[in-house]
């Protein structure tokens, strides 16, 4: 698996505009599954038919978050914009990649008066262009992080592990499982960073009965970090909540029950800030009972977003398990 | 109405803690009172609970949807350290009337305990001084670690301790009256239409999660579709340290709500009955957003003109609520009267204007 | 040569338009009250169409055609209303003072002295301040906030709570700029006015004059699920911020670099705002449109703001969306200011994009 996420998350594709990535999981994809289109917004669904059986949309975004140029001035160093929650801290000193191959570094403006870290605004890219006109980029253009896959062993780290490791979850899946006791929409959706707009329209599409997001999640495990209790290692994460929606008791249930029996660790997530695609989903048409299987990563939309192959590995296995068998949809106790 | 059954109505109501995302106790007491009033009872995929009175007129008959949120405010275990339990919020909490605040933990068991804030030696300097946010207060069930983790884990929701209490003869004061006081608004007003014919067809909902995504009520209106919808939710009474500006007085009639989120034609319906039944109103100008169900409801597909009618609630979303229930009567007559009133033809009064014809 | 017969009968900015553009921007229609402005649009564009409907939010929906025929449905989106304030209690009965609460983005800064109009009949009026005399240079280093500010209409019984208002800056053409209140987006509506007197035989033109913009995308979001169209294009006014710059550094030659668009270098295309990343296919065929007609055009900066294409593109199953504006300057402001060239630009813009629009814009993955 380990190679199958070096190459997704190496891939440059940023919110709006993530074709290269879904050519390659299309690529992969193709021979495993019945049906796959695109939609207008560009997410890529993939079908595994199944008559008289509740219908299953998984989803996992495509997109990471980016940068778009808004000008390049007369020396040739452009300003920009996020694309997505691209925070200040993990720009400093920062490489980036352009669609279009060219690389450069984020340079930061002198403040005499302050230390503190300053807004994306006082910042700018540097191509090593001497002015407007020898500069290969111009407004518009995108550019996301650059840095490469690492392997730690035990752990890897890379860009993008947010969601590329969540595809890479879905993909495996998709070439283990036979069956399943659901009609599978596997959904690998567009501009969720921008706030989950692939997954409203893929959803409205797919009419699901249920629906699964798998995307990472926070970990409380670092010095001074976030105060939540997931941690790296412990499992993948069944989420109870975030700031976006609060997962359907039923499908908790569900996912507890089936961890439990093929004893898989797991972990009971709540996220005080955030939210994924599964809130798209939750919120379409009537209703849709929604949950999260969440990967633990560290250091979220910072260039370097750590996971562990363990709980890679377990979320794997929990979401193949989950396909066997569907939840009870009764009303809870 | 009398003012005992509504106090019986209103203590059956506010007694199940139904926080928002698990909002069974509450649904199921809904159902329990409904099933008498309505035709037929069915439940939401998020939850919400929705009542079917077959309307009277001739088919195709429109239908109207009258909207109250089940779902309360609350808190929720969000980790174990010591045997003592951290929280976080459902829905907004201010972190201020917690220290103190006696719970209910709804674990495997349903565990009491006590909110509490450490000493100042116990917590980093950002923390020692001012109000103590709430990831470093505690919840303090009594009990040792193990027997701790035995009943309560991560998720388990955290409802205040129910409290009902008559304050003189017309205000009542529990946890969860924002929005049970509206749902029992909603109960009288299918009692008083066993008793009269409407034309229309009626939807009574008792939606879920309006405290944090609005999803209950705007997946049920998406499901009915219907033509009208009227949301009851409280608004603020006057009190203590609330601006007189953006208040009501407690006991002195609901409001009714005018401003982008309604549908000013049927402000005016609301306005005129509200004035033939000699209930006092004010007019609540919500100038962007109403803050309510109608917010996402009005919005639905093609969308649904809305009324939002509310009643004067003091220290809203404390365990400590205050609501009149004279206030709650008012709510349910108007509701009651305009429901019945809808003609047939009524949507072709509420055109915004004439288009020309070809 | 086929550009000149293509711009032989190509829309053109006419003393009348300015004329019907006058009549839209004084008029006040604040979000959630765009009767006014609803009704002018109904008159003006009442030969042009074959169809009209007003849904359950007020949006005035226009159809070129009352079938569907064409392979081509396309939206186009303006909205009619602007912001503005609502009385929200009156403090002295008699003498007509009212506290107010804002209706859209406006920055407080701006209101302090100047004259409104409230109402349905316009009472004229004033968001007042006190005198200078009676303040302290230190008071003067705070901005006045909304809380602290009051709408006077110099005697009781003239209007009630719950009452809309804006300014009362009246119209003004001055040379080849004009100058206005709410020209975000009468300016656009103007434009989707004019477009609706042209054919476009390869599409269906669907047009909508939407409500509820600046408290939310309201209208737009079930006009686009009403209209379900292949194809969107929001026409708006956007924020130009070319002004000079006022910081030196004698070591670097700064720049404005946040200026979001300028004022007569054309028509603004949108790449990406708060709310929508354009559809790049759109993006491309108006970029050709423009370079194949030598139509003047900028992109706007990417970053904050929102037009209806923010709830248009997530309706149903996605609508391929983009946004064209003619750029402003102090919008949201009691005196806004455009270039008529600009308007003309952007018109033309749109037309000619209108003019050229096929499926096969679509046939491409996005």
């Amino acid at each position: 698996m380990k190679e199958l996420l070096k190459t997704l998350v190496e891939i440059p594709a940023p919110s709006g505009y993530e074709s290269q990535v879904r050519n390659q999981i299309r690529e992969w994809i193709e021979p495993l599954v019945d049906e796959m289109r695109v939609d207008s917004l560009g997410n890529l669904v993939a079908v595994r038919k199944q008559t008289d059986a509740p219908r299953l949309m998984l989803v996992a975004h495509m997109d990471e978050i980016g940068l778009m140029v808004t000008h390049v001035d007369q020396q040739g160093f452009a300003r920009f914009v996020a694309l997505g929650g691209v925070m200040p801290i993990h720009c400093v000193g920062g490489r980036v990649r352009f669609l279009n191959g060219v690389q450069g570094v984020i340079g930061v403006e002198k403040n005499p008066t302050s230390s503190e870290i300053p807004p994306l605004e006082k910042m700018f890219i540097d191509v090593g262009a001497s002015s407007a006109e020898d500069c290969p980029i111009r407004i518009g253009d995108v550019a996301v992080f650059d840095r490469s896959f690492v392997d730690l062993g035990k752990r890897v780290v890379s860009k993008a592990m947010d969601d590329r490791v969540g595809v890479a979850v879905l993909i495996e899946a998709l070439r283990r499982i036979e069956k399943s006791a659901f009609e599978m929409y596997y959904v690998f959706s567009v501009q969720e960073e921008v706030g989950v707009r692939g997954a409203t329209v893929a959803a409205f599409g797919v009419e699901p009965d249920l629906g699964l997001a798998i995307d990472v999640t926070a970990t409380g495990d670092t010095p001074k970090g976030h105060r939540m209790e997931v941690r790296l290692g412990k499992g993948p994460a069944i989420k109870i909540r975030d700031a976006g929606m609060l997962a359907d008791p039923r499908v908790i249930q569900w996912m507890v029950q089936t961890a439990e029996k093929a004893k898989i660790p797991y972990q009971r997530e709540i996220l005080e800030f955030g939210g994924t695609d599964a809130r798209a989903i939750q919120l379409s048409r009537s209703g849709v009972p929604a949950g999260v299987l969440s990967i633990p990563c560290r250091y979220v939309h910072a260039p370097s977003e750590m996971v562990d192959m363990e709980d890679v590995e377990n979320a794997v296995k929990l979401l193949i398990n989950l396909l066997q068998t569907a939840p009870n949809l009764e009303r809870p106790k | 109405m009398k003012t005992n059954n509504l106090s019986i109505l209103l203590k059956r109501l506010t007694s199940p803690p139904g926080l928002s995302g698990y909002e069974e106790s509450i649904a199921r007491e809904v159902e329990a009172l409904w099933k008498p009033l309505v035709d037929h009872l069915s439940r939401n995929r998020l939850g919400s609970v929705l009542g079917f009175r077959a309307g009277s007129g001739e088919s195709p008959r429109p239908c109207l949807m009258m909207v109250a949120h089940q779902d309360a405010i609350g808190l929720m275990v969000s980790g174990i350290k010591e045997g003592f339990l951290r929280l976080t919020e459902i829905g907004g909490v201010d972190q201020r009337i917690l220290p103190g605040q006696l719970v209910q933990v709804h674990g495997k068991r349903t565990l009491p305990a006590v909110v509490v804030q450490p000493p100042p030696f116990l917590l980093p300097p950002e923390a020692q001084e001012g109000s103590v946010p709430l990831s470093y207060l505690w919840a303090d069930t009594g009990l040792e670690e193990k027997e701790v983790r035995r009943w309560i884990q991560i998720g388990d929701p955290v409802s205040f301790n129910r409290n009902y209490v008559e304050l003189g003869s017309d205000v009542v004061c529990s946890p969860s009256l924002d929005n049970r006081a509206s749902l029992c608004a909603l109960t009288l007003c299918l009692q008083e239409l066993q008793a009269r014919k409407h034309a229309w067809d009626i939807w009574a909902v008792a939606s879920t999660q309006e405290e944090e995504t609005l999803g209950g009520a705007a997946t049920s209106a998406f499901q009915v579709q219907p033509d009208l919808a009227v949301v009851i939710d409280v608004t603020h009474a006057s009190g203590p340290g609330s601006p007189a500006h953006k208040t009501y007085p407690l006991g002195k009639g609901i409001t009714l709500g005018w401003g982008p989120t309604v549908h000013p034609k049927l402000y005016e319906v609301f306005k005129e009955l509200a004035e033939k039944l000699e209930i006092p109103f004010k007019m609540e100008a919500m100038p962007r957003y109403s803050g309510t169900d109608a917010d996402r409801l009005q919005t639905i597909a093609e969308g649904i003109p809305t009324m939002v009618i509310s009643i004067p609630l003091r220290y809203m979303h404390t365990p400590v609520e205050m609501v009149s229930k004279k206030d709650i009567q008012r709510a349910a007559r108007l509701l009651a009267e305009f429901a019945a009133s809808l003609e047939i033809d009524f949507m072709v009064k509420i055109q915004w204007d004439e288009t020309p014809k070809p | 040569m086929g550009r000149n017969t293509e711009t032989l009968n190509q829309p053109t900015i006419t003393p009348e338009q300015i004329r019907v553009l006058e009549k839209l921007c004084n008029a006040v229609a604040v979000s959630g009250n765009e009767t006014e402005v609803r009704r002018l649009v109904m008159d003006q564009i009442k030969p042009t169409v074959q169809e009209m409907r007003i849904d359950a939010l007020g949006n005035l929906l226009a159809f070129q055609k009352k079938e569907s025929r064409k392979p081509l449905r396309v939206m186009v989106a303006a909205h009619l209303d602007e912001v503005g304030f609502m009385l929200t209690s009156e403090e002295d009965k008699e003498e007509g003072i009212y506290r107010f609460e804002l209706v859209g983005g406006i920055d407080p800064r701006w209101l302090a002295g100047k004259p409104v109009q409230v109402g349905t009949e316009r009472r004229k009026g004033v968001i007042g301040c006190k005198a200078i005399h009676l303040t302290t240079a230190e008071e003067r280093r705070n901005p006045f906030t909304v809380e602290a500010l009051r709408v006077d209409l110099g005697g009781g019984g003239k209007a009630r709570v719950g009452d809309w208002g804006t300014f009362a800056t009246p119209f003004q053409k001055i040379g080849g700029s004009i100058r206005a209140k709410a020209l975000d987006n009468r300016i656009g509506v103007a434009t989707a006015i004019e477009l609706l007197k042209y054919e476009y035989p390869a599409l269906d033109l669907l047009v909508a004059f939407t409500v509820q913009e600046e408290v939310g995308l309201r209208g737009a979001k079930v006009a686009a699920h009403a209209l379900n169209p292949d194809l969107a294009i929001v026409l708006d006014c956007t924020p130009a911020y070319d002004l000079p710059l006022q910081v030196e550094d004698s070591f670097y030659p700064l720049e404005n670099e946040r200026y979001n668009t300028r004022l007569g270098y054309g028509a603004a295309i949108y790449l990406s705002d708060r709310a929508t990343i354009s559809d790049p296919r759109l993006v491309a065929h108006f970029v050709r449109t423009a370079e194949k007609m030598g139509i003047a055009y900028q992109f706007r900066q990417a970053g904050g703001g929102a037009t209806d294409a923010g709830a248009i593109h997530l309706q149903r199953a996605g609508i391929p969306s983009i946004s064209i504006s003619v750029p402003g300057r102090y919008l949201h402001t009691p005196a806004s200011l455009v270039r008529i060239a600009d308007w003309e630009n952007t018109l033309r813009l749109v037309y000619h994009a209108l003019q050229s629009l096929s499926v096969d814009v679509l046939q491409t993955e996005r």
